[in-house]
């Protein structure tokens, strides 16, 4: 399969790469997909008191549309209050990597990555 | 390492390239000046001289195997081979039963032959292979009924590369008086083949996997005892009545000569992929966390199925664009799904998206196994880093005991 030369450029030089401790308050996690699946995504949020999602990293296990569509998403979100980051749709992603079909799967799985990491700093906060 | 030319090809089990001395034969029967006559025309020279080359060839083939050359029945590769031998036995022996037996890790024609005999009305048993991946003669003994006219089981698989004891077999279905039926694509010019020995009844044979062209192959018929089958093709009679259509001299030349040189060559070029393999497994080896899919030992000198643990498939050949090799990831199918024939092996769907299937052959050199361990090594450091699962692996997180939010 041919890859556009976006997934080519996020596969070969992936942006915020690494991990957040998860304890911190301030960090939301989202840990989406399922090894016997063939992709697992864990996207992390630093969010400000603010709700300005200040930081976000990632690591994916899965192919090159699976790791593209989520470095993508973490350049994106960075800057975005929680509900713009929220309202991110993965047909978006989908349009900016020019995934084929077959790939939609992937920005899919980034879009429900960022739903369950801002859906894991909220519950931090409302804890507190 | 200059002299290195890119992408380099280790993907010898899907296909191999001609030998130049294959493709010269070839080229021998194509234009006017050459032996481009019709094998089936009796009245004049350019049919006689087509003919020759033709039952040269056959000979060729039937002595790799040991048999008679008039078991040789040519079709266009061993998918035509394997639905004749199964289609064309179920259909002959319909009344006399409709139990068939195969196993679960078989090719794809094989298997999609059996689902249509199913639709048929025939009931077939799948065996389940053991965790090295091979078929047991007593796993075969147990399957078989009254009612049983064919077991079909492939003598190499094409994903790991585990040999089947084709002649322990063969000794339980000749002793049930149940015909036998071996795929042998994977199999010509890697193993010994002997069919004075091998109690088989068809043979299915395919010249691309063994240094000759795509679009030829063979059907092994037994004359002694005689097995009869219901061709699938319908036409001028050729072959016997049992595969009508023109014989392709050319390529019918190619496979002769494929089958020629892997006859004179097997121990020679065994020997070199065996050593090359090993150079290859011992270059990767000590790497955390990697598997060897199916038994090393009982597999064929050319093939090594290997799984990165934590490392996605797709994603690890999309690191190796300078490589040919292929995955039983799901990503890399049509099906979406993760390779049957290693989670029949009992390998978990994880495993089975992260192999690899790298196959050396006739051309393959030592600098390229040696840059293919260098560039395998690196990417695999490269996406663990970028893998979750890995990160969880070294925290000491037992991945089977999580709960996973699956899609």
């Amino acid at each position: 399969m041919a890859y556009s030369d976006k997934v080519l450029d996020h596969y070969e030089n992936p942006r915020n790469v690494g991990k957040f401790d998860d304890n911190d308050q301030s960090v939301g996690t989202g840990m989406v997909g399922a090894p016997a699946c063939g992709d697992v995504m864990r996207l992390q949020i630093k969010v400000s008191d603010a709700g300005i999602i200040e930081d976000a990293k990632f690591k994916t296990y899965g192919c090159g549309s699976a790791i593209a569509s989520s470095s993508l998403l973490t350049e994106w979100v960075k800057g975005r209050s929680l509900d713009e980051a929220k309202a991110i749709k993965n047909a978006d992603i989908a349009e900016e990597l020019a995934l084929p079909p077959v790939k939609i799967h992937c920005s899919v799985l980034a879009e429900d990555a960022i739903k369950a990491a801002i859906a894991d700093i909220k519950s931090k906060r409302e804890a507190h | 390492m200059s002299d290195l030319k890119f992408p380099i090809y280790l993907d010898y089990s899907s296909t191999s390239p001609c030998d130049p001395r294959v493709a010269a034969k070839m080229a021998e029967c194509l234009t006017l000046e050459a032996n481009f006559g019709n094998p089936a025309s009796r009245s004049h020279f350019f049919g006689w001289k087509a003919e020759e080359a033709v039952e040269t060839a056959r000979r060729q083939v039937a002595s790799l195997l040991n048999c008679d050359p008039r078991e040789v029945v040519w079709t266009s590769g061993a998918t035509e081979s394997d639905n004749l031998a199964i289609k064309g036995v179920a259909h002959f022996h319909s009344k006399k039963g409709k139990h068939i037996i195969t196993s679960m890790i078989e090719h794809k024609a094989v298997l999609d032959s059996c689902r249509q005999l199913e639709r048929e009305g025939f009931e077939v048993t799948y065996l389940e292979p053991s965790d090295t991946g091979v078929i047991t003669a007593e796993a075969v003994q147990k399957a078989i009924r009254p009612d049983t006219i064919l077991v079909s089981l492939m003598h190499v698989n094409n994903e790991i590369g585990v040999i089947n004891d084709i002649e322990g077999i063969g000794k339980v279905t000749r002793e049930n008086k149940v015909l036998f039926h071996v795929d042998a694509a994977q199999s010509t010019g890697k193993v010994v083949i002997d069919l004075e020995k091998m109690q088989v009844d068809l043979m299915s044979l395919t010249a691309h996997k063994t240094y000759g062209p795509k679009g030829i192959g063979a059907l092994y018929v037994r004359r002694k005892p005689r097995v009869r089958i219901v061709p699938q093709i319908h036409g001028g009679g050729h072959e016997r009545g049992m595969r009508s259509g023109t014989l392709p001299t050319h390529q019918i030349v190619g496979m002769g000569e494929a089958f020629r040189l892997a006859h004179e060559e097997m121990e020679i070029d065994n020997a070199r992929m065996l050593s090359l393999r090993t150079r290859l497994l011992s270059g990767l080896e000590d790497m955390e966390e990697v598997y060897v899919n199916g038994d090393i030992d009982a597999r064929v000198a050319a093939n090594l199925n290997i799984s990165f643990n934590f490392v996605e498939g797709e994603s690890l050949m999309m690191a190796l664009r300078d490589l040919a090799v292929s995955s039983g990831s799901a990503c890399t199918s049509a099906s979406l799904e993760p390779s049957y024939v290693l989670r029949a092996i009992g390998r978990n769907d994880e495993l089975a998206h992260s192999s690899l299937r790298i196959t050396v052959g006739r051309f393959t050199t030592e600098e390229e196994i040696d840059y293919a361990i260098e560039k395998i090594r690196e990417a695999v450091g490269k996406l663990r880093e970028l893998s979750p699962l890995w990160d969880m692996y070294k925290d000491g997180v037992d991945l089977d005991q999580v709960q996973w939010a699956a899609h």
